[in-house]
Formats: structure tokens, sequence, C-alpha cells
């Protein structure tokens, strides 16, 4: 089963770039971004880097204690996992309040197709993000019990998935911030 | 652990064989559908004044006193064509046959992930709900063909009779429908890249495999298109945005208020999904006939690399020839001139897969079953279908040939029913081993005869229709110019409900040897792949506990092997190798 989990991953994770990628394709009317989305771009990469440190710390303990198959809630990686977690959540509120944002200005879904793009897909990237919010959330449950084998390929999956997200949002903003 | 319970056992099973048969009876229901559809537009094309018993009962605003009007016949060709392509030609032979064989193929205990694959049937089997919703909202079915060209399928009721809720109905199926594949395609390639056994090489792997692999890299490239298509349209109809729609269009004496979009984009989006899904269509037939062919002909397929060579560049072509379904969009001559040549390119390892096939039964000593004689009726209508390919290929010709029954006698042949032979020749080659049954091969003999002569009375006709500027889309042909097709209408119809017909005694087969039929052995065909090295039906876990190990490659017949002129994949290496 080995590498299964992380290869599906990222075939889901480029199902998902195409279908982002294939939406783009408008240029119209230029419609102003929210400010506040680039903030909440550091945020984004804010929580790949903690889940990268939480990760190296997770395994750092895993290969130090090896009599002790499964991480306790109090491992020092899982304070960097919940952190990871808290900046997903705060990212995707942001998200929330360019919408209002942009609501605010009298610019909605159906308003322009600028808008109507940049609606479409900010909100699929939520809905991914939202995705590996529940799939961290999976994990976090998996770790804090600590039954069963250690879910190695599943902290890899998730992991990547999130980086892709990032990698995604990146792109997206690029696309949104030159083209709309 | 095998479950117990009749729900898990039945109904939401992780088993991808029971899985696999439930997609294939999907496949069944639907196409028993869409073929009583295409009866109703045969014979209203055939017949125009004539009422039809019971229809004016069942639909009394479209068909009052049972005579198709105008717009019932639009809805039913859209939903034909719709039901036919997604819920048929993709379920059944990648889906369904996929689902059951291609585990078994490599090895494997179940698909990489069982979950994701239940997942995959019933989420399929919701968007063929919500399609035949379509039937009984008011306005009946939409009347945009399978294509759904915008604007027209993005404004809404203002477009006519079932644009309404009925086009809704049908961007949300699809949209289901995609979400559906990409898991199943996601799974089909974890499964063959990662739970292959020992010695299952990729080189090993069977062409049927192989094929399946390279359909579910195209489907999951095509589906994830189709998808964010479908999500716009339907944000177009319902949320007021404009991403197909543009400024100032009237329609029915309305102004739309819509600004800014493309219709055309609608277009590009759904060929660059739409000209792949005919590869995924028609490339499980590629893969079952070059499996089943070497079987019945008791010599190695020729030139097994190149086959394969030529279904990967089949399937990587697919994506450059969209724009030849748009040449008549207003397109820029070298802009068709682009998609025209590799639409001629496309040709090319699709001719060399053909003549390894008649290589392969050139100077055989052919065992004459029913499944082969699918096999070559594959190849007999593949070669015919493909062939007016050529000519649709160049964008002057097409412009004249486009609008035409011309294009509808091309895909019908090679594609449908093309599709359909594999079908059929896969049905009657696994089903021993689907239910531990045989088929009758008497019945499956007549069965195959008079659907071959059926099919090729049905489109054959159509090609010259079509050269004689006989436009397609119509419901009926009763001006002047056109009244003189309709002696040959009638007869296509005719052969259309005999060739219908025909399909009771393989119902019948299917049924009755299901119950009835002779116990199959676990080899029936003297085969060497791996589902025929284990007992019919296969176990709940495939292979009994232990992970086959496989020491040879799929082609060897004409061979002296330990049981015969065949080596199985599952004998050691260096065993019985002529």
């Amino acid at each position: 089963m080995i590498g299964i989990a992380t290869i599906t991953m990222s075939f889901a994770a480029y199902t998902s770039a195409m279908v982002v990628r294939q939406s783009s394709g408008a240029d119209w009317q230029a419609i102003p971004l929210p400010p506040i989305l680039y903030f909440n771009t550091l945020v984004l990469l804010a929580s790949s880097a903690t889940f990268v440190i939480g990760r190296r710390r997770l395994a750092a303990s895993w290969a130090t204690g090896a009599s002790e198959p499964a991480a306790s809630p109090a491992a020092p990686g899982m304070t960097w996992l919940y952190l990871t977690l808290g900046l997903g959540l705060l990212f995707l509120a942001g998200q929330v309040l360019a919408w209002r944002a942009l609501a605010g200005q009298g610019l909605y879904v159906a308003t322009t197709p600028n808008s109507g793009f940049f609606y479409v897909l900010t909100a699929l990237h939520a809905l991914h993000l939202l995705g590996g919010v529940a799939a961290l959330l999976y994990l976090i449950g998996r770790l804090t019990r600590g039954s069963g084998p250690t879910p190695v390929n599943a902290l890899g999956a998730v992991s990547l998935y999130w980086h892709f997200m990032d990698v995604l949002w990146i792109y997206l903003l690029l696309i949104l911030a030159t083209r709309l | 652990m095998p479950p117990t319970s009749f729900i898990r056992k039945y109904i939401f099973s992780l088993d991808h064989k029971v899985i696999g048969r439930q997609y294939l009876d999907l496949g069944l229901v639907a196409v028993l559908t869409g073929m009583v559809l295409s009866w109703l537009m045969r014979f209203h094309l055939a017949y125009p004044a004539s009422t039809i018993p019971l229809l004016g009962w069942i639909a009394p605003k479209l068909a009052a006193g049972g005579v198709i009007t105008p717009e019932l016949y639009l809805s039913l060709m859209t939903m034909h064509g719709t039901i036919m392509v997604f819920f048929v030609l993709t379920t059944a032979p990648f889906a369904g046959f996929g689902n059951f064989v291609l585990p078994i193929q490599v090895g494997a205990e179940d698909m990489a992930f069982p979950r994701f694959n239940m997942l995959s049937f019933w989420v399929t089997f919701v968007a063929f709900l919500v399609l035949v919703a379509a039937f009984f909202v008011p306005e009946g079915p939409p009347i945009s063909g399978w294509t759904a060209y915008a604007p027209l399928s993005a404004i809404g009721k203002d477009a006519g009779p079932g644009m309404g809720t009925g086009q809704t109905l049908w961007a949300v199926s699809i949209a289901i429908f995609c979400v559906g594949q990409l898991l199943g395609s996601l799974n089909f390639i974890a499964t063959t890249l990662d739970l292959r056994t020992r010695g299952m090489t990729l080189m090993r792997m069977p062409f049927s495999t192989w094929a399946w692999f390279i359909t579910s890299v195209i489907g999951l490239i095509a589906f994830s298109v189709l998808l964010p298509a479908c999500v716009l349209l339907i944000l177009d109809r319902v949320a007021g945005t404009s991403f197909f729609i543009p400024a100032g269009l009237v329609v029915s004496d309305r102004l739309q208020a819509h600004s800014g979009g493309s219709p055309l984009l609608w277009q590009h989006l759904f060929w660059f999904f739409g000209h792949p899904e005919v590869y995924i269509a028609i490339l499980p037939g590629f893969g079952i006939i070059s499996h089943i062919l070497p079987v019945f002909a008791r010599k190695p397929l020729l030139g097994p690399k190149v086959v394969l060579a030529c279904m990967g560049a089949i399937g990587f072509l697919s994506y450059t020839v969209w724009g030849h379904h748009m040449f008549l969009s207003g397109m820029n001559p070298v802009s068709a001139t682009l998609f025209s040549v590799p639409t001629l390119i496309i040709t090319i390892p699709a001719t060399i897969v053909t003549l390894l096939w008649i290589g392969t039964i050139y100077g055989a000593r052919l065992r004459f079953t029913t499944a082969l004689l699918f096999c070559l009726g594959f190849v007999s209508v593949f070669v015919s279908g493909g062939i007016s390919g050529f000519f649709l290929a160049q964008p002057s010709i097409d412009t004249y040939l486009h609008g035409t029954y011309f294009v509808v006698g091309h895909f019908h042949f090679v594609m449908g029913v093309a599709a359909m032979f594999g079908i059929f020749a896969g049905t009657y080659f696994w089903f021993p081993k689907m239910y531990g049954r045989m088929m009758n091969e008497t019945l499956g003999k007549i069965h195959f005869t008079l659907t071959l002569i059926g099919v090729y009375c049905i489109f054959m006709p159509m090609h010259y229709l079509g050269l004689a500027g006989n436009i397609r889309r119509y419901s009926a042909f009763t001006d002047d110019y056109m009244k003189g097709s309709l002696p040959l209408h009638r007869f296509i119809t005719m052969a259309a409900l005999f060739t219908g017909a025909v399909q009771l005694i393989f119902l019948y087969n299917l049924f009755w040897s299901r119950f009835r039929g002779a116990k199959a052995p676990p080899n029936p065909w003297q085969a060497t792949s791996l589902e025929w090295s284990i007992p019919s039906p296969p176990p709940f876990d495939n292979f009994g506990g232990h992970h086959p190990v496989v020491g040879h490659g799929p082609n060897e017949y004409g061979v002296a092997g330990p049981d015969g002129d065949y080596v199985m994949q599952a004998e050691p290496e260096g065993h019985g190798v002529a």
C-alpha cells in the first residue's frame, strides 16, 4: 500500500489543477482585488511552513521513540499541526472577508464576467482547501487517538495536498492579479 | 472478510466484482431506454403523420394525439444521445468490464480504493436518476442535443420547451457524472500502478488492462474539463453569470440580461472533453478485441508493443483534434487546417492497430465462438465507420456534410456500434467468469448474424442520405426537396426496429444463461490471463488469500505449454516456453 495515497493525491491534485485552469480565459473590465487577499496569501504560506515543521518534528519523534509507535497528543509536532489547521481556517475566513469586500463594492458573481470568474475560482479553491482541512482533521484525529499503525502515508499525502493548495493559490492569485 | 448482509453484499458493496456488474446492469437499463427513444424517433421520421399508441396518453402536451411534435423529437434526440454516450458507452466498456476484470488481471484483491469505487458507482447512479428526472418535469427534457450548445443552453426557458428545468437537470446530471468518472479513473490508475502482483511488469499486463489504463488517463483529463464547463453552465443558468452568453442577445423577442460571455468557450470546453470521450468509448473496445482475438486465433497478437504504442498515441492525439467538431463555428481556415492535420494523423495508429488485428487472424485456425464473431464484427464496423472519417476530417468537405446524415452514420458506426460490439464481445467472453455459467452459443451466433446485418442496414444508407444533402436533427422530411428520402428513411426505420427486436435474443440469453446455463470451468477458452486461473465465479478476494506470481506475458499462444498450446501468465518463469 506504500505510496498509493501519495500518488493518488497528486492525481487528485492534478485534476483540481485542470479544473481550475480550464475555467480561466476571461479578459474584460478590471476589478480591484481586495487587499486582504495578500494578507491571506501570507497566512496560507505560513500554514505550509508550519506543516513542514510539524511533519519534521513528528518524523523525528517517530525515529527516536521507535518503541512508541504512535505519537501522543503532547508530541512536539502536534502543536505545529494545530497551528497549520488554525492558519488554514484563518485563510478561509480571510477569503470570506474578501468576498464581502467585493460585495460591498457592489460586485456580485453575476455583475461582470471578471467578478464571476473571481468568485468561481476563489470559491473552488476554498472548497478544495476545505477538503484539505477535513483531511488534516482526520489525520490529527488518528494521531491523537494513537491507536493503529503510524499514519506515515496519510501524513505525506495530506501534506502534499496542502502544499499543492498553496501553490495553486499563488497561481490563481497571479492570474487574478494579471488577468482581471 | 466477505460481508454477509444483503445490503453490504449486493447494494453498497465494496467488492470490485459487484460494482463492475452494477455498472453493467446500469448500462443495460440505460441502453434499453436509449433504444426505445431511438425507436420513437425512427418511427416518426418514417411515418411523420402516424400516431404512436399510448404516446398521446403519456405525453399529452408534447405528443398530442400520439403524434410527436418537433420539440419532442429534439427532446428524444437529446436524451438518446446523452444516455447512450454517457451512461452506456462510458459506463459499460470502461467502468463495467474494467471494474470487474482489471483488478483480477493485475493480480490484486480489489481496487486501490474500494470506498471511492463504491462512491463512483452510486454517484453515477444518482446522475442517471437526475437525467431521467428531466422526463418528468412539465416541459420535458431539453431540446439542445447531447452537446448542449451555448448560448441557448445557458439562458433558460426563453430558448424553448425543456430548456428550463430540463436543461438544468441535464447540466447537474452531467456534472455529477463527471465526479463519478473522475473517482473511477483515479482508482483505475492507482490500481494499475500500485497493486500489480509480483512478476506483473507493465509489459506483461494484458492488452485490455492497458486499454483501461490509457482510457482512465484520458478520462481523468477529459472529465476534469467537462466538470467546470458544467459548473459554469449551471451558474449561467441559476446565478445569472455570463460565462457563455454574449451581450445584446435577443431570444424569443426578449433581450437577455447578460453580457460579455462567449458561446464559443462552451464549444471549446465541451469538445475538449467531447473528442477524447469518443476514445473513452472505443479504446476499451480496442483492448477487449486485442485481448480476445489471440485467444480464439490461438496465435499471439501481432506486434503487441506496436498495439500498445498506437493506443497511447491515440490517447495523446485525441486531445489535439477537438476543433474538427467546430469547423462550422466560423473558425479561421488556418485553425481548421491545424485541427484537420492531427485528425488525419490519428487515423494512422488506428489503421495500424486494425491491420495488426487482421494480421493476427491471417492464417489462423479460428475458433468461431460468439465472442470472436463480435470481435470480427467490431473490426468490420470500425473500418466502415472509420473510412467515412477521412472525408469528414477535411474542413471543405465537412462544411457540406457536417449537418447531414453522413455524420450520423459515421459516428454511430465508429463509436456507437463498434463500442457496442466490443461490449457484446466482452459479455460473451467474460460472462462465464462473472456468473460461473456459459452463455448459449447458438443463440449468440444468431444474435451476432442478425445484429451485423441490421446495423449495416441502418447506418450504411445514412451515408448516402448525407451525400444527397439530407439534413440531420429535423423531425420530419415532408418538404418537397426532401420527400425523395422518405422511402430510404422507412427502410432504415424497419431495420432499426428489426435490429432492436434481435436484441431480445441477447436479453433472453443473458438471463437464461445466468440461471440455467451450463456450469463454466475456470478456463473455458484456454486463455492465458490471470482471471482464467481462478474459479468461475471468483471468490470474494479473487485469489483465495494467496498472491499469484506472474512468470509470463499475456500473449503466449501457439506455443507448447503444460496444458496445451498456450502458457498461463501464472506459470512459473521459464516453464513451458517453446
